[in-house]
Order: C-alpha cells, then structure tokens, then sequence
C-alpha cells in the first residue's frame, strides 16, 4: 500500500521548492492535477497529524508581544510620575502601534495622529491601567479606538463596526485551486509587501480590525471583542470571513503568477 | 460533517479552538476532500504569511513628531 502523506507543512519549513501542494511520498512526487479549477483528488489524503493549529505553531511571534520582566517596574515607575519610563514604554511599542493605527485607517496622516493620541491618552490615564492585562494589550486598545474614530470620520459609508455584517451567505470558496510554491516562495519580499498591502487594503474596515486585532495583535477573542465593543460570535464570524476573503484575494496574486 | 459546516469552522479549526469531536469530524471530512483541505491549508498560510511579512516600520519624521508631542506632554501636567 502506497504511503500517502500531506506533505506541505514540511515543505514550507524547509524552503525546498516544490512544484505542488500535494505529494505522493511513497514514490516520486505526484502532483496533483488541476482541471478547471477542481482538484484532482486520485492520489491526495489530508493527514492531520502534520497540521499544526495556529495556536501552537506561532507562539510568539513577535518579541515584544512578550511582556519583558521589568515592565510591571517601567509600568509602575510611569504611574508614579517617572517620564523616562513612560518614554522607555514608548520606544518599545512605538513601531507596533503604528503598524497598528496604519492597518486600520489605511492613511498615513491618520495613523499618525491616532498613534500620538493613543500615546498621550495612555499617559493621561495611566492610574486607571488596572495591570490586570498587559501594558501593550491597553495600549491596543486605546490605540485600535483612536484609530477606528478617524477611519469612521473618513469614510462613514464604508464602515459599519456596529452594524450586523454576519450571516451564513456565500462562504464557500467558488475557486479552490492549488497555488503550488507559497507566496513567500514565488515572490521577493518587497513584491510580497506589496502585494498583501493592496489585499489587505481591499479588505471591508469591520473584517479587517477584526482581523489585524486578532491574528496581526494577538489580541485574544474575548480582548478584541471588548476593544471593539462587540461580541465573541460577533468577532469570530468577522475573523472567519477576513481569512477567508484575504485567502480568496491572495488566490488571484497566485494565479497570475503561475510559473511556466 | 458538509462542505459548508467545515468552512464555517475553519477558522476555529485553524486556532485550535474546536473541541475533539468536532475536530474528528472535519479531519475526517478534509481526508475525503481535497477541496475544503486546500482551502483550510490556504487560510492558515493566508494567516502567517500576513503576520511574518506585516512590516514594523516608523518613519524617522513620525517619530520625531511623536517624541515632541511627548516631551511637550510630559513637562506638562494633567
């Protein structure tokens, strides 16, 4: 019996190139053929033991999403007046929340100002910090409500954070192709930029906050949900249908760019 | 488990956030469905690619107006 593996995940960790998403690793690669946008599925098996949840594959992403061992001191020494701790704080978390206040507004002006206020605000109102939830998680959230101000001023009709968007309307995939080498693989890194700049900027506003809180901030449900003042259904079903969106414009960069 | 009821759930299913019988029942489903595994294997991919490749960068002339912004603000009290 020919051993069948789902062999992807491996392939990615590895960089090594490989013409297609699927593989037969009993004997020489067997790619998958793809014929009018179905899959051939004669030779394909999903294994899940080789699938990895998001949870335990990125632990810590980023470095400073992992609360250093003096910031109860820095966080504290700020409370009590000290500004060159508030500073430090600053530094630290600078380039993030403006990463942050960038993805939500999509203008430059507009994240810069959300970005100072946030920053200002959290100094304003630093002896109401409870210390209950990470410094940066707070800073977060004062930042993600600067921000969504300014984008609702800007575009009013295009966002609706309050209204219901959810409902179980067409989910499905209509296109479901294999994209062969990842786009880290087929595309140079600033190419890549921006390319994910342009899907995530065709993103609609009330997916794409939900979407940069939760997996670009690591907020967790619950912490996106109070940012935004909505509920966990509610934050859920907007994240799922971000993914699914940002895949389905992602798809369209592959396609176009299918090596010979 | 349907096509439609694994798409609903890929995102909790990606995040671990299934609990055990229900994760059995789309892994048994994606076995037989190469259509929903690509799509479940492509949003995770969606997901990371977005996270590792998000750029960290502050323009020099944004952070000097926010360090002016602060210092003002901080010689200032509440």
């Amino acid at each position: 019996m020919v051993h069948k593996e789902f062999v992807y995940f491996l392939n990615r960790a590895t960089k090594a190139p490989h013409p297609n998403l699927w593989a037969d690793m009993g004997t020489s690669a067997h790619c998958a053929t793809v014929i009018s946008g179905c899959v051939n599925a004669t030779n394909l098996v999903f294994d899940a033991s080789k699938f990895t949840a998001l949870s335990t594959s990125r632990p810590h992403r980023l470095a400073s999403t992992v609360v250093r061992e003096d910031e109860p001191v820095l966080v504290a020494a700020a409370k009590s007046g000290d500004a060159a701790a508030f500073e430090e704080l600053v530094n630290r978390y600078e380039r993030k929340i403006f990463r942050l206040t960038m993805n939500i507004t999509r203008n430059r002006e507009d994240a810069e100002d959300a970005m100072q206020d946030a920053f200002m605000k959290a100094y304003s109102h630093l002896s109401g910090f409870q210390e209950d939830s990470r410094f940066y998680t707070w800073l977060v959230r004062i930042a993600a409500n600067e921000a969504l101000m300014r984008l609702r001023k800007r575009r009013p009709n295009q966002f609706s954070i309050d209204e219901p968007v959810e409902g179980e309307d067409d989910l499905m995939p209509r296109e479901i192709e294999d994209w062969g080498p990842s786009p880290e693989q087929r595309f140079a890194q600033t190419e890549l930029h921006g390319i994910l700049d342009q899907v995530i900027d065709q993103l609609d506003p009330d997916f794409r906050t939900v979407f940069v809180l939760r997996d670009i901030e690591e907020l967790s449900t619950e912490e996106t949900a109070a940012t935004l003042g909505i509920s966990v259904p509610a934050v859920k079903s907007r994240l799922l249908r971000a993914r699914l969106k940002l895949r389905q414009k992602l798809d369209r960069y592959m396609h176009d760019r299918k090596p010979n | 488990m349907n096509c439609d009821r694994v798409i609903l759930e890929i995102s909790n299913y990606i995040d671990g956030d299934v609990d055990a019988a229900i994760k059995q029942e789309i892994e048994k489903h994606l076995a037989d469905c190469p259509e929903c595994a690509i799509i479940v294997v492509q949003t995770k991919l969606t997901v990371e690619i977005f996270c590792d490749s998000q750029p960290i960068d502050l323009p020099q002339d944004v952070r000097a107006r926010l360090h002016e912004a602060l210092k003002r603000k901080l010689r200032k009290p509440d």
